[in-house]
Parts: structure tokens; C-alpha cells; sequence
């Protein structure tokens, strides 16, 4: 067995009648860019809820570094290390750009209620931790400027930016991204897509969907290809351009 | 003493009792609102957390002789586990936990505690001493009681440890993240439960504090809560639901307006002006005076 980070065993979703994701087999290797790609309604987010806690698969197995995930809750599976983005921004708007991720940071701090509510904030040197973490990473997005502000008035780029910032906090070693180049014009595109390798060189695996396709192959290691709830092909960019059957899912026939 | 002199008193004493009235809606409401920005329900067992702190207190001092202090650290305890027992076993177990379901059973709930607390501490009023003297203070010809005095105090001290937890600490920011965007939060791993949990062990903190305040002044009794609760409700609404801010000042204005209307109209009508205030926020603008019309609109009714 190789070095796989996400292992998904004949995976099965149905809602209904509706088969949303078909027996599917795949594996997310260690420390690349993995995109999946499809059709609309091909079943690409229903995995991504699948993987992250917000769907229970009807059968089959998720499995992450080697251990199954399995009735776990969402805010349980974070804390295994899957951190994820949605299609549309999920971020805190009411709250300020610093504190959307602190609030991401609050799994890696060891304070329980008790201590973070009694004790008086000069004396809690874990909120200071937490806050020069959170700085650090709005440093790391050039969101800096913005720290104070209410995130729900900055651009969609530099929400799209928190909302993953938010989600590194948690320090995942997968993170799920679920389109996060859509909405965004060629230069934020361009920047989000730089901001991708970056994450990948802090040795974080990603998972990736994203309908634009230049961004997929240029930043993927491997792509992964679904219709309608099944897996048609995978492989490096290169070959799955030249695939004949993914040409004609996404053609017609 | 002229006739302006005595006009000016009879507003100063207006304005003290309506202040003490509002400043036990403005705590009913708060505790309105953390359940609403934890669950988007309203909790009609609010009152109910606040008779319960109330007659605990009248038994551990009067008749357990404790002294005040150690006597409110229980009560505040005790109501604490009766809303987290209420979460864990009423709110907690539902398999599909739509609004209205959930808001038949804090419904059903108020029911069992005033049911019970009729069957422990009976149907009579309770008296409670005062927390230091009886002796009204002067007040530029008003009167005040030290009692009053104590509760300005105490909301005072509830606003300021509300505003510290929620910006400061890491739990309240969590909560308040769970509060704006529910998927968002679990996403960032904060579990959801506990924080709709640690909500109604705050809120029935609160109601308990607001009970065990007022009862040397009004006397407790076991039918109290549904008054006391729709008061704060309308607190609530008025401040705009959800804005725990709003609520306090909307809960104190709403005190001073009942007991303007009490001095000035009649005393007869004084539940009554509350709740027709109630109406005319409902029909003119629902959203409250302190609520943004767009948050209410996220809202799930």
C-alpha cells in the first residue's frame, strides 16, 4: 500500500431514490493537489460531506491515515485534521477578520471553558498564544490590514482567502477546498491558485474541486474524474486531458 | 414643599422603580437571547429559571440560615444544573429538532417546574430578607431601597461580564460563531452541542441572579415565571431578538414606561402597558429598535 492519506472503499449515497455517489473507489496520495472534477451534479460535494462528517455514507468505508472514519460529527473530524471551504463562503461575517481565525485556532488550544471564562484576559497568556497564531496567518494571506474589520465587508476573493485561513488554523493535514476560484476574477484566480502550492509546501494534502480547468491542470498532481456519482478516470493532468471518456462526459456523446 | 418639587420626585421614583422593574427584564431578556443565538428558539421555562432562583434563595437563606453570599453561589449553581438537566434531557434527545417542536417542549417544561415547585414550596408568596439594610435612602426627596441599589448594580456587573466573555475569551467567541454560522463553527471543530448546552446553563445562571434580586422586593412566588418571562420577552423583542445589548436597554425602558404608566394612568393597567408596547413593536417593526431587519430575515421565523 502507498503513502494514501484519504482512502474512500466503495462508497455508496443515495437520498431517496437518488444515487448520488456510486461505488466509488479512490485514493488521495500524501502531500499533492488532488482535483476532482465532474459534470454539475456529478456528486463531487456530497463526497466532500461525506468525507467531512455532514453526510453518513449509505455503505462503504472513509478512511483517513489508515483509521475509519465512522459516525464521527463534523467538529470531531476537524480535530482529526480535515479542515475544509465550502462552494459558498461560510465565514463569521459579524465577527472581525482576526477572530473568524481564532475561532479556527480554538481546537489547538488546550484552555477548557473553565479557564478561558474565569480567568480575568491579562492573565491568559493561551488567548495571547492564539492571537499571535491567528496574526501570523492573516500575515501569511497579506490579510493583515484587514484584521479588525467585520469580515463580512471585505471583497468575496478575500473572503474566500479568511475562509481557508480559518480552516488552516486548524493545522489539517488534508484540507478540502470546494470551488475556490469560483466567483473570483484572473487575478484573484491567479493568486488563489499560488495560494494553493503554497499550502501544498507546508506539506498539507489538498483536495480540490474547482470547475475552472486551467486552474485544475496547472496546479494538480493528479486529477480525478466522476459523473454521475462514478469514478470514469484518474491520473496526471496530462492523461486525463486526452481521455476519451472524460472528454465525453463532459461533450456529450 | 411647592407643587414642581413634588412633580420632580414622583418622576425620580418612577424612574427608580422602573429602572429596578426594567433592570429584571433587561437579565429575563438576556437569558431570552442566548438560547435564541444558540438554538433559534425561544425558551418559555425563562420565567421559570427565574421563580426557581428565587424560592431556592428564600430556602437557603430563611430557612437554612446561610449567609447571602454563600447562599447565591448555591441557588446560581443549583438553577445552573436544572438548565443543563432541561438541555441534556428535553432539547438535547430530539431527533429532528425543528423551532416549533422545541418550543413546544421548553413550553412543556415551564409547566413541570412550576408544577413542582408548587408541590415544594406551595402556592403562598415567600418573603426574603434584604441583601443589607431595609432603611430607604434619601434620594433628593425620592426614596430608594439599598435592595434596588444592589440590583443596579448587579446588571451593571452581568452587562460587563457579558461583554468580556463574549469578546475576549475563547468560548464566547466560539459560541458566538456557532451563533452567526452553525456549519461554519463545526467546521472549525467547535462542537455544536456543547455550546447550545453551556446556553442554557448561562441563561439559567441569569434567571437565577434575576430572581434572587428581586424576591426580597416583590416576594416570590410559584406562579410568577409566565408574567415575568412574557415581560422579558417583550424585552427581547423589543431590543431586537438575539441582541443581548438591545435587550438591556430595551428591558430597562420597558420598566420605566410600565411604571410611568402605573404612576400616571393607573396602577391596574401596568401589565398591560407592557404588553401593548409588545403588540405595537410586533406590528411596526418586528425586527426591534435595536435589530437589524436583514438578521431577522436569517432567522428561522
Amino acid at each position: 500500500m502507498s503513502n494514501s492519506i484519504l482512502e474512500l472503499e466503495v462508497l455508496c449515497k443515495n437520498f431517496g431514490g437518488v444515487v448520488a455517489v456510486s461505488n466509488l473507489s479512490l485514493r488521495i496520495e500524501k502531500g499533492f493537489i488532488t482535483s476532482l472534477i465532474g459534470p454539475n451534479g456529478a456528486g463531487k460535494t456530497t463526497i466532500f460531506n461525506l468525507v467531512t462528517g455532514f453526510l453518513e455514507p449509505t455503505s462503504g468505508h472513509i478512511r483517513f491515515s489508515g483509521r475509519i472514519v465512522k459516525h464521527m460529527k463534523p467538529h470531531t473530524i476537524a480535530s482529526i485534521g480535515i479542515g475544509r471551504t465550502f462552494q459558498n463562503v461560510q465565514i463569521f461575517p459579524k465577527m472581525s477578520v482576526l477572530e473568524n481565525i481564532m475561532v479556527g485556532r480554538h481546537l489547538r488550544s488546550r484552555a477548557g471553558i473553565l479557564s478561558s471564562s474565569v480567568l480575568p484576559p491579562f492573565l491568559r497568556k493561551e488567548e495571547k498564544l492564539i492571537r499571535a497564531e491567528a496574526e501570523k496567518q492573516l500575515h501569511f494571506l497579506d490579510l493583515s490590514e484587514f484584521a479588525r474589520v467585520p469580515a463580512g465587508s471585505l471583497p468575496l476573493g478575500n473572503q474566500r482567502m479568511l475562509e481557508i485561513a480559518r480552516a488552516l488554523a486548524l493545522e489539517p493535514k488534508l484540507l478540502l477546498l470546494d470551488e475556490p476560484a469560483s466567483g473570483l476574477n484572473a487575478r484573484e484566480t491567479i493568486a488563489m491558485g499560488e495560494l494553493i502550492e503554497k499550502i501544498k509546501q507546508m506539506n498539507i494534502t489538498v483536495l480540490l474541486v474547482e470547475h475552472d480547468m486551467e486552474l485544475v491542470m496547472d496546479i494538480s498532481d493528479y486529477v480525478a474524474v466522476i459523473n454521475f456519482g462514478k469514478l470514469i478516470a484518474e491520473g496526471p493532468p496530462v492523461e486525463i486531458q486526452e481521455n476519451k471518456d472524460v472528454i465525453a462526459a463532459y461533450l456529450g456523446e | 414643599m411647592n407643587y414642581t418639587d413634588s412633580t420632580l420626585i414622583d418622576v425620580l421614583q418612577f424612574l427608580f422603580m422602573g429602572i429596578q422593574r426594567g433592570s429584571i427584564y433587561a437579565m429575563v431578556a438576556m437569558g431570552f437571547n442566548m438560547i435564541y443565538n444558540s438554538t433559534g428558539i425561544i425558551n418559555f421555562a425563562q420565567g421559570e429559571f427565574v421563580v426557581l432562583g428565587g424560592l431556592m434563595m428564600v430556602t437557603l437563606t430563611m430557612a437554612f440560615n446561610l449567609s447571602i453570599v454563600f447562599a447565591f453561589i448555591l441557588t446560581v449553581l443549583f438553577v445552573i444544573i436544572t438548565g443543563i438537566l432541561m438541555e441534556r434531557l428535553t432539547i438535547n434527545p430530539v431527533k429532528q429538532p425543528t423551532v416549533i417542536r422545541l418550543i413546544i417542549i421548553t413550553i412543556a417544561v415551564s409547566i413541570i417546574i412550576k408544577g413542582a415547585a408548587m408541590c415544594f414550596w406551595g402556592k403562598g408568596s415567600h418573603y426574603m430578607r434584604h441583601f443589607s439594610s431595609t432603611e430607604p435612602l434619601d434620594f433628593y426627596g425620592a426614596t430608594i431601597l439599598p435592595q434596588t441599589l444592589w440590583i443596579f448594580a448587579i446588571l451593571f456587573f452581568l452587562v460587563v461580564a457579558y461583554v468580556i466573555f463574549f469578546n475576549y475569551t475563547m468560548t464566547g467567541k466560539c459560541m458566538r460563531a456557532c451563533a452567526i454560522n452553525r456549519d461554519a463553527a463545526r467546521l472549525a471543530g467547535i462542537n455544536d452541542r456543547k455550546m447550545v448546552m453551556l446556553s442554557f446553563a448561562l441563561s439559567a445562571g441569569i434567571g437565577a441572579i434575576a430572581g434572587i434580586i428581586i424576591t426580597p422586593i416583590i416576594q416570590m412566588d410559584y406562579a410568577r415565571g409566565a408574567m415575568l418571562g412574557l415581560k422579558g420577552f417583550g424585552a427581547a423583542v423589543l431590543g431586537g431578538l438575539g441582541n443581548s445589548m438591545g435587550a438591556v436597554v430595551a428591558g430597562v425602558l420597558l420598566g420605566v414606561l410600565e411604571a410611568f404608566g402605573a404612576g400616571y394612568i393607573s396602577s391596574h393597567y401596568m401589565d398591560a402597558i407592557a404588553l401593548v408596547i409588545l403588540l405595537f413593536v410586533l406590528f411596526i417593526r418586528p425586527s426591534g429598535i435595536f435589530g437589524s431587519s436583514e438578521a431577522m430575515r436569517l432567522k428561522e421565523f
